[in-house]
C-alpha cells in the first residue's frame, strides 16, 4: 500500500511537468466526472473513480517504469482466486462465453450470465471470421502449448486478471471485475485447450 | 415514405453481409466496397428534409420555431454553422456542440423546460427523435465547409485539454479509456475497424461524416449518441446528455480532425 503511494507520487509529479495551465488536475477531472456522469443499472458511479492499477497506467501512458509494473503485477497475482484441481471446463460453453458480449453495461440486467466478448478482440475458433484483432490470434493456442496443469493455471489466471501478467494490458480482469465465474473462466480454458476444441482443430 | 425506403435496404445488406462472411480474405476490399455500396442507398437526406420541418414549425409555450436560434454564426443562420463547433458561446458562458445548442433554443426561444425536451433525445428505428431529425438538417447545411471548431477562447481551450484527458482517462469494471478501442492502427472490434481518435488522419474522417445513418439498425445517430454508446460499452455509468464532459470528448475529436470537409451526415454500418 505504501509502495503503491510512494509510486502514484512519483509518477504525478513527473506528469506535472509539461502541464499547460488549461490542462485540468485530477482532482478537477474526477469533479468532472462524477458531475458529469450518474449510475445506472449495474453501473455504479464508483467506476469513475480510478484504483491504482488504472491511475498508473493512465499517468504512465500504459507504460509504467519495469519496477514499478513488476511489483503492482505481483499485487494483481494475489486477487487470483484459483480453484483446485482441473480447470479445463466444456469447450462448448466457453466458446458460447467467448461469443457474447453482454455483461458489466448499464442495459445488461444484474445477476444475468455474462459473456467474455473474447471474439471483439481475439480470434479464436476458425469458424468464426467476424473476429476483432486488437488482440493476439488465438487460434491453435492448446496445439503449441498442450494442455497440462501449468498451462491451465496460466490461461486461468489471464482471463482472471490479465494485468497480473502485464500491468497495462488492454484486457479486462473478468474474474477480478465479478463479469465471469469461475465456472465460466473453466469453461474458457477448455475452448483454448481442449484438444477436441475448434480452436486447436 | 421513410419505412420502405430503409426496408429496401435490407436485402442488398444482407448480400453484403454475406459476402463478408464467405470470404475471409479480402475482408478489407470487401468491407470498402460494402460501404460504398450503402453510401449510395442511404436514406439521409429524408431525415435532413424532416429536421427542416421541425426546425420550421412552431412549437412549445412560446409558439416559437427555432428559426431564430443562433448556431454561432448569427440569429437563424444554419448555413456553415455546424462545422464551426463545438465553439463558445457567451450568452451562456459555456463551449456548446450542436445538440447542446439545439437544447439552449428549445428552452430560450420555444420556452420549453430542458425537461421536456430532453425526454427522450436518442431514438429508436421506429421513432427517430427530434433531436436526431434536427442534427441532420443543420449538419447537412454544413457540407463542403472545413470543420473548424473554437479554439481561441480560454474556456475552448479548457475543454480541448479536458477532453485529451478524458479520452485516455482508464477507469470502468473493464479498465478502458476511449484508447484502448481508438488507440492503435488498424485494428477491429469483430468486423468494425476502429479509427485512432487521437491522431488528425483517424479524427478526420469520422468528424466530417457525423451524425451519421447506421444501416445495421436503421437509425439516425447525434455525436452525443455516439459517445454516450462508447461509454456503455466501456463499461462506465452514463455521461449527462450535452455535459461538459460529453462537449470536451466532441471537442478534442472535432479540433484532433479539424481542417477537413465536412461531407456528412455519414452512412454507417
Amino acid at each position: 500500500m505504501h509502495t503503491t503511494l510512494t509510486i502514484t507520487l512519483g509518477l504525478a509529479a513527473a506528469a506535472a511537468t509539461p502541464l499547460t495551465c488549461a490542462e485540468p488536475s485530477d482532482q478537477q477531472t474526477l469533479g468532472v466526472l462524477q458531475r458529469d456522469f450518474h449510475a445506472r443499472g449495474q453501473a455504479t458511479m464508483d467506476r469513475v473513480v480510478q484504483d491504482g492499477l488504472q491511475r498508473i497506467c493512465t499517468l504512465s501512458g500504459d507504460q509504467p517504469p519495469a519496477e514499478v509494473a513488476k511489483a503492482l503485477e505481483a499485487d494483481q497475482m494475489r486477487t487470483i482466486v484459483f480453484p483446485s484441481g482441473s480447470l479445463m471446463g466444456e469447450w462448448k460453453r466457453g466458446e458460447a462465453i467467448a461469443q457474447s458480449g453482454r455483461g458489466s453495461m448499464w442495459n445488461d440486467q444484474t445477476g444475468a450470465a455474462a459473456g467474455g466478448s473474447c471474439y471483439n478482440c481475439h480470434q479464436l475458433s476458425p469458424q468464426e471470421q467476424s473476429h476483432g484483432t486488437l488482440a493476439p490470434s488465438l487460434l491453435g493456442f492448446g496445439n503449441k502449448r498442450g494442455n497440462g496443469p501449468q498451462v491451465q493455471q496460466y490461461v486461468y489466471g489471464k482471463i482472471y486478471n490479465a494485468k497480473a501478467y502485464n500491468l497495462c494490458s488492454q484486457m479486462p480482469r473478468l474474474g477480478h471485475a465479478g463479469t465471469l465465474t469461475e465456472q465460466q473462466i473453466k469453461d474458457l480454458v477448455a475452448l483454448l485447450l481442449d484438444p477436441a476444441s475448434p480452436v486447436n482443430k | 415514405m421513410f419505412r420502405s425506403r430503409t426496408s429496401a435496404l435490407a436485402p442488398a445488406l444482407a448480400l453484403a453481409l454475406a459476402a463478408l462472411s464467405v470470404q475471409g480474405q479480402d475482408t478489407k476490399k470487401e468491407i470498402e466496397k460494402y460501404q460504398k455500396m450503402i453510401a449510395d442507398s442511404s436514406p439521409v437526406e429524408l431525415y435532413e428534409l424532416q429536421g427542416e420541418a421541425l426546425w420550421k414549425k412552431k412549437q412549445g409555450p412560446k409558439g416559437a420555431s427555432l428559426e431564430a436560434c443562433d448556431l454561432g454564426r448569427g440569429p437563424g443562420v444554419v448555413k456553415g454553422a455546424y462545422a464551426r463547433l463545438p465553439r463558445y458561446f457567451p450568452d451562456t458562458d459555456r463551449v456548446m456542440d450542436l445538440e447542446a445548442r439545439l437544447l439552449h433554443c428549445m428552452t430560450s426561444l420555444q420556452g420549453r423546460t430542458r425537461e421536456e425536451a430532453t425526454k427522450r433525445v436518442f431514438g429508436d428505428d421506429d421513432n427517430p427523435s427530434e433531436m436526431e431529425y434536427l442534427s441532420a438538417y443543420v449538419a447537412g447545411e454544413s457540407r463542403g465547409v472545413a470543420v473548424s471548431p473554437g479554439t481561441r477562447h480560454p474556456k475552448e481551450k479548457a475543454s480541448y485539454e479536458l477532453g485529451r484527458t478524458l479520452f485516455f482517462y482508464r477507469a470502468g469494471a473493464w479498465d478502458f479509456s476511449c484508447a484502448s478501442c481508438h488507440g492503435e492502427e488498424g485494428k477491429r472490434i469483430r468486423m468494425q475497424e476502429l479509427p485512432v481518435l487521437s491522431t488528425p488522419a483517424g479524427a478526420r474522417a469520422v468528424v466530417a461524416t457525423w451524425p451519421a445513418y447506421r444501416v445495421s439498425n436503421s437509425q439516425f445517430k447525434t455525436m452525443q449518441w455516439r459517445i454516450n454508446d462508447c461509454y456503455r460499452q466501456m463499461r462506465m455509468p452514463e455521461p449527462n446528455f450535452v455535459s461538459d464532459a460529453t462537449i470536451a470528448v466532441n471537442m478534442f475529436l472535432v479540433a484532433t480532425g479539424k481542417g477537413e470537409p465536412y461531407r456528412g451526415p455519414g452512412t454507417k454500418r
